[in-house]
């Protein structure tokens, strides 16, 4: 790397250390004040907490100028050249994978399907034993991630057919709404929060420049109107989809007892 | 728990979410578009420092900041329980910590931060990602309330859900066209790595403490009302901006007008 470039990588660098210590600064104090005045208690390791505090601010300012030189520009690239290709199946196929491959590793989607399955197992609608309990995580983090593989190719195809997003979405909370009349009491909850889960601190970040380079590249769309959406897809899909699995597994299992 | 604070085991758990990401990317751009990778050097660097980023961000939290929250969380969650008699000045604390946490984990989100400097840069500056970010964490904020709300009263959660989608399609007939999905993407970007480890030990806490709710049933729903609310706050931001700036030019012609 040359001299020039290493002085300006570490001036972005000494501005992202500024922004990141600028963002945790509220919830460094929401907790010091919490700890202090209300639950009147000194920390109980100073020495640690004061380590951890500066390796978030060091993790968050290396993440984001991170984003900016690796994550971004190959998102926006890849997304040029599938746009320059013309092979609508490859750029689908991509944006399939994409979704469901990041999604089906998410730590925060393993650790609410087991809360799930473990309420599954208690409310009765399967085993409750260890082995019926992990299967029916399992089935519901397929269903999540193949949702999110859905709502990307869906999504994708909306920049390219310049499809109206208010009608999409407000048509699929509709089906949202519809759907929680009908299925098991138990899984709702599950069903809402795994919308909110799926996408995580690397997917939002490709996703986004999936579709702002999407729209760019078409002639006729916005990077701004056309180019964020996918997002607020994959985060739609998964309730229609979980609930979907949770009505299925019902019917079976009323299927067989009768 | 022991093994989280480990920080290889992390980082391995880390490079396990972020390596199949780049392997699919170079599968795509090298064996799919035959075109090489461009600036390889530069890219592998920003992979290599996400990678540590998230690496160091994650050990920091689990050191100095969920350890902390989870426990104030449970304590102020069991404060609130007093012999089955309501008192509001437990509840008053939740509350006001809902609020509290709900607006600063926000701000902290890396994901957000992404969205947002993309978004200032794709509206060629009319957004400012500063504003958008606090009209993101005011939404989680109002929704993480109202979810505690919710779980301390023990009213169903689709109630709550569906008026909320009945305020984002009436504010999305109104609102300018151009915010409209940068504000449902919101919604789906708030929730992750600070804001669903903290705010699920809350929910999880009231649920256990307050006599009647079960943490299987009432426990989860908080997540989907931080999903909720942004939406609602962003767009209500927006249209708040094109109000002001409306006034202001219909003011600016009035002063015209007149000699």
């Amino acid at each position: 790397m040359s001299l020039k470039s290493l002085t300006k990588f570490s001036a972005a660098l000494g501005r992202a250390l500024l922004g990141a210590s600028r963002d945790l600064a509220p919830i460094i104090l929401v907790i010091a004040v919490f700890q202090v005045l209300v639950l009147r208690q000194p920390f109980p390791e100073l020495l640690s907490t004061l380590v951890g505090l500066g390796l978030v601010i060091v993790g968050l300012a290396l993440f984001v100028v991170g984003l900016e030189i690796g994550l971004f520009p190959i998102g926006e690239t890849l997304a040029e050249e599938f746009a320059a290709k013309g092979s609508l199946f490859w750029l689908l196929l991509f944006a399939f994978a994409l979704g469901a491959g990041t999604t089906v590793a998410e730590p925060a989607l393993l650790a609410v399907t087991r809360e799930g399955a473990k309420a599954a197992a208690e409310a009765g609608i399967i085993a409750n034993t260890p082995a019926s309990i992990d299967r029916y995580a399992l089935s519901v983090r397929l269903t999540v991630a193949l949702s999110v593989g859905a709502a990307i190719i869906l999504g994708v195809l909306r920049i390219l057919r310049g499809w109206s997003l208010p009608i999409l979405i407000v048509g699929g909370y509709a089906l949202v709404m519809l759907m929680t009349l009908f299925a098991p009491k138990e899984i709702i909850g599950l069903a809402y929060d795994s919308g909110g889960v799926t996408t995580s601190t690397v997917t939002v970040p490709l996703v986004t420049a999936l579709g702002v380079g999407l729209a760019r590249s078409i002639r006729g769309r916005d990077p701004l109107t056309d180019g964020f959406g996918l997002i607020a897809l994959a985060s739609l899909t998964p309730m229609i989809f979980v609930m979907l699995f949770g009505l299925i597994v019902n019917w079976m299992k009323h299927g067989n007892s009768f | 728990m022991e093994i989280l604070f480990n920080p290889i085991m992390l980082l391995l758990a880390t490079a396990k979410d972020v390596l199949p990401v780049l392997g699919l990317l170079i599968f795509f751009q090298t064996l799919v578009l035959k075109r090489p990778l461009p600036r390889p050097g530069i890219i592998i660097l920003g992979f290599g420092l996400v990678l540590v980023g998230m690496t160091c961000f994650l050990v920091g939290l689990d050191l100095a900041i969920f350890p902390v929250g989870k426990t104030m969380a449970l304590q102020l969650a069991e404060g609130a329980r007093g012999g089955g008699k309501v008192i509001w000045s437990a509840y008053g604390w939740i509350y006001l910590f809902s609020f509290l946490v709900g607006f600063s984990t926000t701000i902290a989100e890396p994901s957000l931060i992404a969205v947002a400097n993309k978004a200032h840069e794709v509206s060629r500056k009319a957004i400012s990602s500063w504003g958008l970010r606090i009209a993101v964490a005011i939404g989680v904020a109002v929704g993480i309330t109202l979810g505690t709300f919710r779980i301390v009263s023990g009213t169903p959660l689709y109630l709550y859900i569906m008026a909320g989608y009945v305020v984002v399609v009436i504010q999305t007939i109104f609102a300018p066209r151009m915010i409209i999905a940068l504000a449902y993407d919101s919604g789906g970007v708030t929730t992750s790595t600070v804001t669903v480890p903290l705010v699920a030990a809350l929910g999880l806490g009231l649920a256990s403490n307050i006599p009647g709710r079960s943490p299987v049933m009432d426990g989860f729903g908080l997540i989907a009302f931080a999903s909720l609310f942004p939406i609602i706050s962003v767009l209500g931001y927006a249209q708040l901006a094109q109000w002001i700036v409306r006034r202001r030019n219909r003011k600016a012609e009035t002063s015209k007008a007149r000699p």
